[in-house]
C-alpha cells in the first residue's frame, strides 16, 4: 500500500447531488444526472491508487484465483503497458491510470438476500428502485454490482432447475473453472486492444451466464452496475454461454452518480452463442458526464445462431464501444441497435462490427444518434466478408439527428469484403429537426422543449421499441432531461 | 363570445432577394359562431394570411395587430396562441416519425386543456371523433401524418381540431385535393364541431365547392395581399360564374410595387 492512497480528494467538498440545485445549475449542467448523490465513501478510502504488478497480485490473491488466472492476469498487464493509445476515435487524454483504484472490495461476502445487504448498499439501491423491480417480478434475477464486486444476487428457482448459471464472474471462476478455461478470453483475448488488456489484468465482478443445450429464458436477466467510489476504475467483465438451441435475453443497465474528477469504466463483455441459439444482450448505458467508458463486447455466433445486441449509449464523458459479431457458422445472423445522445462535452463514438466468417450469413446495424449543445456522435462501423463467406448479406443504415447548430456527427463507414456473391446496403442520413415539425407540434400547443423532446423520442423509436418497457420509459425520461432548455 | 380581429396586417418573408411583403394591411373580424370564407387566386397570400395568425417563424409582422378578445396574439409564442384558443389546420400537416398518432392526440389535448384528459373518456373521445370522421382506429398507432395520403392527412386535422376544441380555426385549403368522398367527410367533421361548439371559423379556400357543404356566413374575396371585397354567401355565387378576373385587374395597378 502506498501513501498515495491516503490523499484527498479536492471533490470531496464539492459533492454535487444536494437536491437544491436551482433551474440554471440544472439546465448548465445538461445531461444533469439523477442519480447524482453518493453513499459516504467507506470502502474506497483504502484502496490504492495507480496500477502495477503488486496490485494485481492482490486482486487476484484476495480472489483466491486459480493459478493460470493470475498468470493470465500479469501477462494483460505487460500487454496493456506495451500497447500504445488509440490514436483513433475520442480524445482519451484526460485519463490518468496512476489516480484510478482498481479494486474496491465493498463487502467482505455476498449477500444471499435483499435483507443481508449493508444500509448504505440497501439505500444506494433504494433511490435506483431496484427493489421495485424485484417486486413486480420483472427480472428473473438481479445481480446488482457495487463497487468491484457483486454484493447481491439472486436467481429465481425454476432458473436453476433448468441448469440455468446467473451468477457474478468472481463466483463463476470458483465454481465453473472448467467453463473458465474454456471459453474466458477465447472471444476477447487480452491483447485484442489496450483496453481489453487492462481489464484482463484488473477485472472484477460481472456477470456470468451459462445456459444449456435448448433451454429458453423467457424472462430478461438483469443486472445493475454502479460506481461508488470517485476516481474507481469499474473493470467488470462479463462471460455468457448459450449452448446449442438456447435463448437468452441479458439486460444491463449503468447508472453513476456525479463526480468532479474523471473516473474509467472499461469492460470486457465475451459471448458465445453455439449452433442455432439466441442471445440478446441490452444495455442502457447512463454514466455521469465525467466517466470515459470504453468497453470491448463482443460474440461468437455460431452455425445457425443469432446474436442481437441493443446498445444505448447515454451519459459518459467519452464513449469508445462497438458491439461485435463474428459470425463463424453458416446461417449466423448477427445484430446490431444502438442508439446514442450527446449532450454538452460528451462524445459517443459508438457503432458495431460485424465479421463474416461463413456462407449465408447475414448482419444488420441500425443506428440512431442525436447531438446537442455542442455534443458530438460519430458512428463507427466496420462490416468485413472474408474469402468464402459467400451469399452473405449486410445491411448498415445510420441516422443523425443534430438539435442544434453548434453539435457535431460523424460517419466512419468501414466495409472490407473479400467474396464476390455477397449483398451489400449502407445508409447514412444525418437530420436536423425541421422548423416546420416544431411549429406543427408548437401549434397543437406544446411548448417547444415539449416538442423537441417528442420529436427526439419519435426518432429514436425504432430502437426504443425493442428495449423492454421499464428501459424504454427510462429512455423516455432521459431524453426529456436531456432535451430541458434544449433549445433558444 | 370571443373576437378574433385582424386589423391592417402586414406581413413579409425573406427571399432571396431580400424581404418580400406578402399582406399589405389585412382587415378583418370573426366572431363565435361565425364562418369566414376567404377565396382567392393562387399567390394572393391566402396561406401567409392562415401562418401569420398561428405564428410560423418564416413569416415577419411588420405592422398591425392580431387580437384575441383584445389579447395581443403577436406577442405570444405558437404554443401560446394553440393554448389560448387559436388552431390552424395545415394544408400541409408534417411528418412526425416515431411519434404516434394516439401520443400526439393526447400530449397536444394535455397542453391545450391545462390537464391530462381521463384517460377512460379520453379513449372513447378519440374513437367517436375517429369514428365520425371515418378514419380506421389503426391510424391511432401510426406516425404522425407519415405515409398518410392527403385525404387522411386533411380528416386528421379536423380530427385535431375536433379534440383540441379551439376558440377559432383557421382552416387552410382543408378541401385542396380532396375527391368529393373525403370532401363530405372532412365537411361533415367540421360543421359537427361548429354544432356542438362556439367556433369561429376562417375557411380559406381556393374554390367554392366546399362551400356547398360548409355554409359561410361572409365571404371575403383576397387578392394581393388584402381583403379586396367582402359580402354575404352570393359573393360566392359570383366568383364561382366569373372567376376572380374582376378583382385580378382590380389589382393590377399596385402591382409594379410587387417583385414578382
Amino acid at each position: 500500500m502506498t501513501t498515495s492512497a491516503e490523499r484527498t480528494t479536492p471533490a470531496a467538498s464539492s459533492i454535487p447531488g444536494a437536491p437544491e440545485l436551482t433551474q440554471e445549475e440544472t439546465l448548465a449542467a445538461l445531461g444533469t444526472y439523477q442519480f447524482g448523490w453518493h453513499d459516504t465513501d467507506v470502502a474506497g478510502a483504502s484502496a490504492q491508487r495507480g496500477l502495477n504488478e503488486a496490485v494485481v497480485r492482490d486482486i487476484s490473491s484476495k480472489k483466491d484465483e486459480p493459478d493460470w488466472m493470475l498468470q493470465l492476469r500479469l501477462k494483460a498487464l505487460n500487454t496493456f503497458e506495451k500497447k500504445p493509445m488509440p490514436q483513433w476515435g475520442s480524445d482519451l487524454s484526460g485519463i490518468d491510470f496512476d489516480n484510478i483504484k482498481y479494486f474496491v472490495r465493498s463487502t467482505e461476502k455476498q449477500a444471499a438476500s435483499w435483507e443481508d445487504l449493508p444500509e448504505d448498499i440497501k439505500a444506494t439501491y433504494d433511490k435506483l428502485g431496484i427493489p421495485e423491480a424485484e417486486k413486480a417480478r420483472l427480472v428473473a434475477g438481479v445481480a446488482a454490482q457495487y463497487e468491484s464486486e457483486v454484493v447481491y444476487h439472486q436467481i429465481r428457482e425454476d432458473l436453476e432447475q433448468q441448469g440455468v448459471i446467473f451468477m457474478d464472474t468472481d463466483t463463476g471462476l470458483r465454481e465453473h473453472p472448467e467453463l473458465f478455461e474454456e471459453y474466458f478470453g477465447s472471444v476477447i483475448p487480452a491483447g485484442d486492444n489496450k483496453f481489453s488488456a487492462l481489464n484482463s489484468a484488473v477485472w472484477s465482478g460481472g456477470s456470468f451466464i451459462y445456459v444449456p443445450k435448448g433451454v429458453h429464458v423467457d424472462i430478461p436477466l438483469q443486472a445493475y452496475f454502479r460506481i461508488n467510489t470517485e476516481n474507481m476504475g469499474q473493470f467488470e467483465r462479463t462471460l455468457i454461454i448459450v449452448d446449442e438451441d438456447a435463448y437468452v435475453h441479458y439486460v444491463e443497465g449503468c447508472t453513476a452518480p456525479i463526480y468532479s474528477s474523471d473516473s474509467l469504466h472499461s469492460a470486457v463483455v465475451e459471448i458465445v452463442v453455439k449452433k442455432g441459439g439466441r442471445c440478446r444482450y441490452t444495455t442502457i448505458q447512463n454514466w455521469s458526464n465525467n466517466v470515459y467508458n470504453l468497453v470491448t463486447k463482443r460474440a461468437k455466433a455460431e452455425e445457425g445462431a443469432t446474436m442481437e445486441w441493443v446498445d444505448g449509449n447515454i451519459g459518459s464523458k467519452v464513449t469508445m464501444k462497438y458491439p461485435a459479431v463474428w459470425l463463424t457458422g453458416p446461417h449466423a445472423k448477427g445484430e446490431v441497435l444502438s442508439v446514442a445522445f450527446s449532450g454538452e462535452g460528451q462524445h459517443q463514438d459508438a457503432g458495431a462490427k460485424m465479421v463474416h466468417l461463413a456462407p449465408h450469413t447475414s448482419s444488420t446495424i441500425i443506428s440512431k444518434s442525436v447531438a446537442r449543445g455542442g455534443g458530438r456522435t460519430s458512428y463507427r462501423g466496420l462490416v468485413r466478408v472474408n474469402k468464402g463467406a459467400h451469399h452473405s448479406r449486410s445491411t448498415v443504415k445510420c441516422d443523425a439527428l443534430l438539435v442544434d447548430t453548434i453539435s457535431r456527427s460523424d460517419t466512419y463507414p468501414y466495409v472490407d469484403v473479400r467474396e464476390d456473391d455477397v449483398t451489400m446496403g449502407h445508409e447514412a442520413t444525418v437530420s436536423k429537426v425541421s422548423e416546420d415539425q416544431l411549429f406543427y407540434l408548437m401549434s397543437r400547443g406544446l411548448t417547444e422543449d415539449e416538442a423537441m423532446a417528442m420529436i427526439v423520442r419519435g426518432f429514436v423509436e425504432p430502437i426504443a421499441r425493442e428495449l423492454p418497457m421499464e428501459y424504454a420509459l427510462e429512455l423516455n425520461r432521459l431524453i426529456e432531461l436531456q432535451m430541458e432548455g434544449a433549445v433558444g | 363570445m370571443s373576437t378574433l380581429e385582424i386589423r391592417d396586417l402586414h406581413v413579409e418573408v425573406e427571399t432571396e432577394s431580400g424581404p418580400k411583403e406578402i399582406l399589405r394591411g389585412v382587415d378583418l373580424t370573426v366572431n363565435s359562431n361565425e364562418t369566414h370564407a376567404i377565396m382567392g387566386p393562387n399567390g394572393s397570400g391566402k396561406s401567409t394570411l392562415a401562418y401569420s395568425i398561428a405564428g410560423h417563424p418564416k413569416y415577419t409582422v411588420t405592422q398591425g395587430q392580431v387580437l384575441l378578445d383584445g389579447e395581443d396574439v403577436l406577442e405570444m409564442a405558437v404554443d401560446e396562441r394553440a393554448r389560448a384558443g387559436l388552431f390552424l389546420a395545415m394544408q400541409y400537416p408534417v411528418e412526425v416519425p416515431g411519434v404516434s398518432m394516439s401520443n400526439f392526440l393526447r400530449s397536444a389535448a394535455t397542453a391545450t386543456r391545462g390537464e391530462a384528459p381521463k384517460v377512460r373518456h379520453w379513449v372513447k373521445e378519440v374513437k367517436g371523433a375517429m369514428s365520425d370522421l371515418e378514419i380506421d382506429p389503426a391510424f391511432a398507432e401510426r406516425s404522425v401524418n407519415e405515409g398518410f395520403s392527403g385525404g387522411e392527412k386533411k380528416r386528421h386535422e379536423v380530427l385535431q381540431m375536433a379534440l383540441l376544441k379551439p376558440k377559432f380555426a383557421v382552416l387552410d385549403e382543408t378541401d385542396s385535393g380532396l375527391d368529393v368522398d373525403a370532401l363530405r367527410v372532412v365537411s361533415k367533421g367540421v360543421n359537427e364541431y361548429k354544432a356542438q361548439s362556439d367556433v369561429g371559423i376562417l375557411l380559406i379556400t381556393h374554390y367554392t365547392r366546399i362551400l356547398r357543404y360548409i355554409s359561410a356566413d361572409r365571404v371575403h374575396v383576397f387578392v394581393n395581399g388584402r381583403v379586396a371585397e367582402s359580402g354575404g354567401p352570393e359573393l360566392a355565387d359570383e366568383l364561382e360564374e366569373n372567376g376572380y378576373v374582376r378583382f385580378l385587374g382590380a389589382a393590377e395597378s399596385s402591382k409594379e410595387e410587387q417583385p414578382a
